[in-house]
């Protein structure tokens, strides 16, 4: 029982890093059409950007103080870079995916080559407080608290998201896009600016999961994001595109399955349990879980 | 010079669709606060012209808004220069709520204060505020669809098939609705339903295979029986003096 609550704690930390890399995916792909093959590199930066503050901003010495700060530098990172990306190479590509595809496979191995240069091909270890590596105890079972920050984490994020786009104009904006982008057009509003605001969240979210990610997987390289690409998709898929319910329940099934199978089965046969499962709720609901069919 | 006085000028419009060429050197004018019916057999162009219109697909020649070339603006600065818009199968946000959609559609000062004026027209959506529209009747997303076009000031509404598939209770309704609207701006309407155009429209043009063929006042469309069973294949209609009906019928 003990190790079945442990097991679920590792997979919730881990659903969260899949739910923070896939939501913007799932924006992006749901209400721009774009599918964005450098997403999960940005996740990498992300975790490189949190890396650098943790190791060299030792003007700050409280390690809680500083993850904080890395954490904000890594959205910041984010907005930034998914900013540039858009305007620059997305925008004058709508509608043209074999051009998307394309740009952004090659912006992937440019992030991800520069950071390899920059870097080295090293793993890194990040810098944590002392308190990550700590254990709480859960109905038995010892929690390294690292999950337990980036599980509770996510899931502030994800309320957050749920609320934004329940309540706000642009939510709602990015919520009817998701079904008819004309007709969004049709009412006056301007869709191209949502595309950037979407792109931008999109991109500091799978920032703030690399940064996360550099304290879950303890050490970092180039390779951390662009490994995670394919279980992105994989959530993006069963979730439904552009659903940030269906997102985090994806997150939270694919990891699940992932860890017990990993666990209970054989190592490694936990990757190829989750495509069995992305089988299934293609057969069985092709539009995912909580996704619906978009009418342009 | 053509659209100097017209509210909206059509004017050598050219549009094509993959291989086919849709509109052939359409040109028509719409005269201010009047109802034009724009009619036609499927296939005609009359949803091409109004997409075109508002800037949804591309086309050559010119199309003028109170004298001013819009032909190549992009749809949302339309819409806010005032060119409101009904699809033809509504289109509503089926996730979102009725208030939703609403709120979404409202882009002005005066949206708050004509929201009464939508609520008094259609009172089922007061009463559905919080209902999914998806989860609404065909004739009530039709009042969503109206209501989200005249939420805002127009200077010129463009419908298409409002009274497509709804039952003729609710048709009635529809009607209504529109006809208050037309008393405060002008409105190019597609129908299939001869009866719907003929109550609401003065003015009417007709395209066939994408070409305009009639151009006049609806009562000499209605008049000409051999051009409406040629080009709409209805059988001629007159209009009741006394209450405004149309008696005729459509096949």
């Amino acid at each position: 029982m003990t190790t079945l609550i442990v097991l679920t704690a590792t997979s919730l930390g881990l659903a969260g890093l899949y739910f923070l890399l896939s939501s913007g995916l799932s924006l992006i792909f749901g209400l721009m059409d774009v599918l964005n093959v450098a997403h999960a590199a940005i996740f990498g930066v992300g975790g490189y950007a949190a890396w650098i503050v943790m190791d060299r901003l030792t003007l700050i010495e409280a390690l809680p103080a500083r993850f904080a700060v890395a954490l904000v530098v890594a959205v910041i990172f984010g907005c930034a870079l998914g900013y540039v990306v858009e305007r620059t190479l997305i925008a004058r590509n709508y509608g043209d995916h074999l051009t998307q595809i394309l740009i952004t496979l090659g912006l992937a191995f440019v992030i991800e080559g520069l950071i390899g240069g920059i870097f080295s091909y090293s793993p890194r270890t990040i810098a944590q407080p002392a308190w990550f590596a700590d254990i709480t105890m859960i109905l038995g079972g010892r929690i390294p608290n690292s999950r337990i920050l980036i599980f509770g984490i996510s899931a502030l994020v994800l309320v957050s998201l749920l609320f934004f786009m329940k309540k706000s104009k642009y939510g709602l904006i990015i919520r009817a896009g998701v079904e008819n982008r004309q007709m969004v057009q049709a009412l006056g509003i301007d869709v191209a600016r949502s595309f950037t605001f979407v792109f931008v969240l999109g991109a500091a979210l799978a920032c703030l999961g690399g940064a996360l990610g550099a304290v879950y997987f303890t050490g970092i390289t180039p390779a951390l994001g662009p490994n995670l690409l394919i279980f992105a998709f994989i959530v993006v898929i069963i979730g439904g595109l552009g659903s940030i319910g269906g997102t985090a329940i994806a997150a939270a099934l694919v990891a699940f399955t992932q860890q017990i199978v990993n666990f209970y089965v054989s190592t490694g046969l936990g990757d190829i349990a989750v495509v069995g499962l992305l089988a299934a709720v293609l057969l069985l609901r092709p539009q995912g879980l909580l996704g619906r069919v978009a009418s342009a | 010079m053509p659209g100097g006085d017209a509210a909206l000028s059509v004017q050598d419009l050219q549009v094509h669709r993959g291989e086919a060429h849709v509109l052939e050197a359409v040109s028509f004018e719409v005269r201010p606060r009047r109802v034009t019916a724009l009619l036609g057999r499927n296939g005609a162009g009359k949803t091409t012209t109004l997409m075109t219109i508002l800037g949804l697909l591309e086309g050559s020649g010119s199309i003028r808004l109170f004298g001013e070339e819009i032909l190549g603006v992009a749809t949302h600065h339309l819409v806010r220069r005032g060119i409101g818009y009904v699809p033809e199968d509504r289109e509503v946000f089926s996730t979102l709520t009725v208030a939703e959609n609403l709120r979404l559609a409202a882009r002005t000062p005066e949206a708050t204060q004509r929201l009464d004026l939508v609520h008094e027209l259609f009172p089922d959506l007061l009463r559905r505020s919080a209902q999914r529209a998806g989860a609404l009747s065909g004739g009530q997303q039709q009042m969503v669809a109206i209501a989200r076009a005249i939420l805002n000031p127009n200077r010129l509404l463009l419908i298409d098939e409002p009274s497509k598939g709804l039952a003729p209770i609710v048709v009635g309704q529809v009607v209504e609705a529109l006809a208050k609207a037309a008393s405060a701006t002008t409105i190019l309407l597609v129908d299939q339903n001869i009866r719907v155009a003929q109550r609401l429209a003065t003015d009417a043009i007709v395209l066939d295979h994408g070409a305009v063929v009639f151009t006049g006042s609806m009562e000499d469309l209605a008049a000409d029986a051999d051009l409406t069973q040629r080009y709409l294949g209805v059988a001629p209609s007159s209009r009741d003096s006394t209450n405004g009906t149309v008696k005729g019928s459509a096949q």
